[in-house]
């Protein structure tokens, strides 16, 4: 399936929830805001939550910033 | 002992900093600490999923520092929001430094975008710190409006202009009845001294700290200034005047005429 993430086209074999994902990305969870076709989600949702082609994602974090 | 209360909260500095713009992380938590802060922004960034790198927060300290995130990047209240809405989902304390800058080069707060955004995060039950121009007027309607300081600038980001915007800072901190942050354009210790001899509640800084070989010292020396400042304010300026008033007696001269 293909996912849009940060504004890049990747894809992805199917099924995958958010978990796995950003466990492929070796992103720990606790550091990233996700939102999905651009829904904010709360960490307990990442698990349950199943991707789809065409999905987009953001993955956000925090940075250094005045 | 006299604290800084912001939404209810009590904080013994009056000097917050900013996390941006250091060569390491190293010396932004040397800045931090030897600033001896309380208050840290943080700004939110897409991730370089081809390069993720090192995560900030693991280098602060979330029992001893308060994380502000702020929305820089928001060029409208709607992006500034959608920032704040984030920042809350990441689990922070729903405080955010609402700074919304449509123009890159001076980086100037867009002050109608701004209040729209306040107005919503006010709503959300935000605590909002909003970035500001020195304007009076528009600090009443952020007041009026629920956000719990005002932020008005000394001069743009990162520029070490200092109190470019004194006198209108100056009317600002004699209205306002929420803490006033002044927020911007601080350079020296020195700046953030007058801020504070002014009345002004605390001040903001990022770039003075960042941009300096020893960000440790300058840190020391921008909370020495604080502190100098808002003792001289507690303590009471005397007047300015026009004439010389003598420091020494003017009788008992040793003269023979």
């Amino acid at each position: 399936m293909l996912l849009q993430i940060n504004g890049q086209n990747r894809e992805y074999p199917a099924p995958l929830n958010i978990v796995q994902l950003l466990a492929h990305l070796q992103l720990a969870t606790e550091r990233v805001v996700v939102e999905l076709n651009r829904e904010i989600l709360t960490a307990d949702k990442l698990a349950d939550t199943q991707l789809k082609d065409g999905d987009t994602l953001e993955l956000i974090q925090f940075v250094g910033g005045g | 002992m006299d604290q800084l209360i912001i939404a209810g909260r009590s904080f013994n500095s009056r000097l917050m900093v900013g996390t941006g713009k250091f060569a390491s992380n190293q010396a932004m938590v040397a800045a931090m600490e030897n600033a001896g802060s309380e208050i840290v922004t943080v700004a939110l960034r897409r991730v370089d999923i081809d390069n993720p790198a090192d995560s900030l927060l693991s280098h602060i300290d979330r029992n001893r520092y308060l994380l502000l995130p702020n929305t820089s990047g928001a060029r409208n209240a709607e992006e500034a929001v959608r920032l704040a809405r984030m920042a809350r989902a990441a689990g922070c304390e729903p405080w955010v430094k609402l700074e919304v800058t449509p123009d890159p080069y001076y980086l100037l707060p867009d002050p109608i975008e701004t209040l729209k955004a306040a107005e919503i995060l006010v709503k959300e039950g935000f605590i909002v710190l909003p970035y500001m121009p020195a304007d009076p007027v528009l600090a009443k309607h952020l007041e009026e409006a629920g956000c719990a300081t005002v932020m008005p600038l000394g001069a743009p980001i990162g520029t070490n202009r200092g109190l470019r915007t004194r006198d209108l800072l100056a009317i600002i901190i004699e209205q306002a009845k929420v803490p006033v942050v002044v927020d911007a354009g601080l350079g020296a210790p020195s700046h953030a001294a007058e801020a504070m001899e002014m009345g002004a509640d605390a001040v903001l800084v990022n770039t003075a700290l960042a941009d300096t070989p020893d960000p440790a010292a300058m840190g020391r020396a921008f909370r020495k200034g604080v502190e100098a400042g808002r003792e001289a304010y507690l303590a009471g300026l005397g007047p300015q005047r026009q004439q010389a008033e003598a420091s020494s007696p003017l009788t008992g001269f040793l003269r023979n005429n």
